[in-house]
């Protein structure tokens, strides 16, 4: 005779933990001792001033795109702690692959401003960075760099090399096949790659519930054989903090780590996007009071290492710097359209030299 | 009878099928509340609710293995994918399943889906969203490969598309998405898959095209009209399968034919016509089979893309110099 086992007496053989990570509260408060880096003002500052210029960058972009003078362009308004925290946590030999919305990690890495204008207007010359070499361009078939991650990452491994490959994705993301495989590989080999998932809650119309019905994203990691953590995307001290604890692991050889960044698509999708469509203004609204820059400015003003006259100076500086590389790109002059053959392949193959001759007489 | 876009001669055509047919569904990334990226499927959802007309989690190769699924069990689904560049993940489900359904189970199960796929570069838009890769598609063995050149085409070829008992890839020319403009009955009435469609009679060159090169095609006959040449032009509409006799008779009576096609030209499926006429209309041709085609690059950015883009002048020029070719 079988009995009826409760499922309750059946033994647990896995429980998981899945950990929140903040240091600054909305207003600037401090929530919990931060690590000892947060004692370096200068460095806080420098976070500061990174988020202050892309989000002036972004707005640039927008209006030369309003204008006819850029194509479809990404904002990353509110987020901005993301890419920063997770940037300024590399070493410039690491490699960086980065999604449509992380200028300002490009940024930090060194890419110059005009570049990107180049390549949001419709040119491959400004994926030419001349920046950091090795890092790859913004991907836009979403998560497919999730796969090319891991690959560098062995490439590391393999070589014995102490650098750690980045790779950034969005919410939407998390649910390609791309961004699984790519994290389960990464957790056989015990791969130096740090995963970071934006979750900014949308994937253009699409909220997270209609994504995923998993509590958080972190999670995600889980099933790969590795640790996911949930840090506050808005924080940028938080953000710092995982992702250097992150990169230090990998980097020592314990394998890869999922981070979950949550924050807020404070903007339209893109300038092809109407946010109003699908969303309502009130909630917009209130995400405003979480967004990551007034909260670094009230935590250093608070540390009395910034005030009115410094932050003017500093929309100053930007706008001087956005302003010579929107000229730079300005006259940047058209490529010959031939030229569309000339990094095809290392050589081009004579076969295709009437179709480029062609292109020469049409043009 | 009204003047509508091809988007919206789309948008008709499905809030058409899904009323005829409580077994159609439409599902894909922010194709909901959102109404498509495009807006193909604006209204749709506040019309038949969202178990109809579903947003899906962002993972193309989930829209067109749900389509098989559902297909499967009598569903008539209707997938969009969001750009060309982004319908490689479905290629797997499409070589592997969707076009073979029908002959693994010696039709036992069938799989009666649409993916619409957006088709073309030339509306200035980033990376990866100007794709022309059909060739690839109607490659595939079991599968139908459609695209319309006319709001009217759109709305009686999709229809068409729903109805088909097998899977169809809907392609659909995004560079007149909204620049082509026709009356459209909502009067229910399909048009024939599988069939060409002859645009315009002609004696001295057969001009074959499709989507949204038919435009710049026509505008080539019309200049070579003036030059006194006088040009056929074919919309081939079904790539896959083609129809071959409309081409054919077509060759046989000008002698001369000009193939023009958007995507690159190695592989490109103008190579099929050509090998078509050379094998079954070789006796007929007075001049060789030219085509006029993008070039064998990655499609540029936005800044070069026209560079790529056949152009008017470069059709007009294959036609006058297959006319002049003695
Ligand atoms: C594979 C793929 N499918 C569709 C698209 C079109 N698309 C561009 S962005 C986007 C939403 C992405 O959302 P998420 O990953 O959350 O990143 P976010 O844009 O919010 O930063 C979609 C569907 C794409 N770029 N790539």
């Amino acid at each position: 005779m079988t009995k009826n086992w409760p499922d309750n007496q059946l033994p647990v053989i896995a429980r998981f933990d899945v950990r929140y990570r903040n240091y600054l509260a909305p207003d600037g408060a401090i929530t919990r001792p931060p690590p000892a880096f947060a004692s370096d003002i200068d460095l806080l500052v420098s976070l500061y001033r990174a988020m202050v210029l892309v989000r002036a960058f972004d707005l640039k972009a927008v209006a030369l795109q309003r204008t006819g003078r850029l194509g479809t362009y990404a904002v990353s308004l509110g987020q901005e702690a993301v890419a920063v925290g997770v940037a300024s946590a590399m070493r410039g030999e690491d490699v960086l692959l980065p999604s449509y919305r992380d200028n300002a990690a490009l940024i930090w890495r060194g890419v110059k401003l005009e570049e990107i204008l180049l390549f949001w207007g419709g040119d491959e010359r400004g994926n030419h960075f001349s920046g950091p070499v090795h890092d790859f361009p913004a991907c836009i078939p979403v998560g497919s760099q999730a796969p090319h991650a891991a690959g560098v990452a062995y490439a590391f491994k393999l070589r014995r090399e102490p650098r750690v490959a980045v790779c950034l994705f969005g919410d939407g993301a998390t649910s390609k096949g791309d961004v699984y495989e790519a994290m389960n590989f990464a957790g056989v080999h015990k791969l130096p790659v740090v995963f970071v998932v934006t979750n900014n809650q949308w994937a253009i119309s699409v909220p997270l519930r209609l994504q995923t019905a998993s509590e958080t994203l972190a999670q995600k990691a889980i099933a790969a054989g590795f640790i996911g953590e949930q840090v506050d995307g808005n924080d940028v001290v938080a953000m710092h903090a995982a992702t250097t604890e992150a990169i230090a692991a990998a980097r020592d050889g314990r394998g890869p780590r999922l981070i979950e960044a949550v924050t807020y698509r404070l903007g339209d999708h893109t300038t092809a996007d109407d946010a109003a469509r699908y969303r309502p203004p009130e909630e917009v609204q209130a995400r405003w009071k979480n967004e990551p820059i007034g909260r670094l400015r009230a935590y250093l003003a608070g540390c009395n290492a910034w005030d009115k006259t410094k932050e003017e100076q500093l929309v100053a500086e930007c706008q001087t710097r956005i302003a010579a590389a929107v000229e730079r790109y300005l006259v940047t002059g058209p490529r010959a359209p031939e030229t569309m053959f000339d990094h095809l392949y290392a050589t081009l193959p004579p076969v295709y030299a009437a179709q480029r001759r062609d292109v020469e007489e049409n043009r | 009878m009204s003047q509508v876009t091809l988007l919206e001669a789309l948008n008709m055509a499905l809030a058409r099928a899904m009323t005829d047919d409580a077994g159609v569904v439409v599902l894909g990334e922010d194709v909901g509340v959102n109404g498509g990226v495009f807006r193909a499927t604006v209204g749709l959802q506040q019309r038949f609710g969202p178990e109809r007309v579903l947003d899906t989690p962002l993972a193309e190769l989930l829209i067109s293995g749900l389509c098989v699924g559902m297909a499967s069990q009598g569903l008539r689904p209707v997938g969009e994918i969001q750009f060309m560049g982004f319908v490689y993940p479905c290629i797997d489900q499409l070589v592997n399943h969707a076009s073979r359904l029908r002959n693994r189970t010696q039709g036992r199960l069938s799989c009666p889906m649409v993916l619409r796929v957006p088709h073309g570069g030339g509306i200035r838009a980033p990376e990866h969203h100007s794709e022309s890769t059909e060739a690839m598609l109607a490659h595939i063995p079991g599968l139908r490969v459609v695209i319309p050149s006319s709001p009217e085409h759109a709305y009686g070829l999709l229809l068409a598309a729903i109805r088909d008992p097998d899977p169809v890839v809907f392609l659909e020319p995004t560079r007149i998405y909204r620049a082509a403009k026709g009356e459209v009955d909502d009067d229910g009435v399909a048009l024939p898959l599988d069939a060409a469609f002859v645009l315009r009679e002609g004696r001295d060159v057969t001009l074959i095209s499709w989507g949204a090169m038919v435009r710049e095609t026509l505008a080539a006959a019309d200049a070579l009209d003036t030059e006194g040449i006088s040009a056929e032009v074919i919309d081939l509409a079904t790539l896959k399968p083609f129809d071959e006799n409309t081409v054919l008779a077509s060759v046989a009576h000008t002698g001369r034919c000009v193939i023009v096609h958007e995507a690159a030209r190695t592989g490109g499926f103008g190579g099929e016509i050509a090998a078509l006429i050379a094998e079954r209309g070789l006796t007929s041709l007075l001049a060789p089979i030219a085509r006029v085609t993008g070039y064998d690059t990655v499609m540029p950015l936005l800044r070069l893309e026209q560079h790529y883009i056949p152009s008017v002048d470069r059709i007009v020029a294959a036609g006058r110099a297959a006319c002049r070719f003695n």
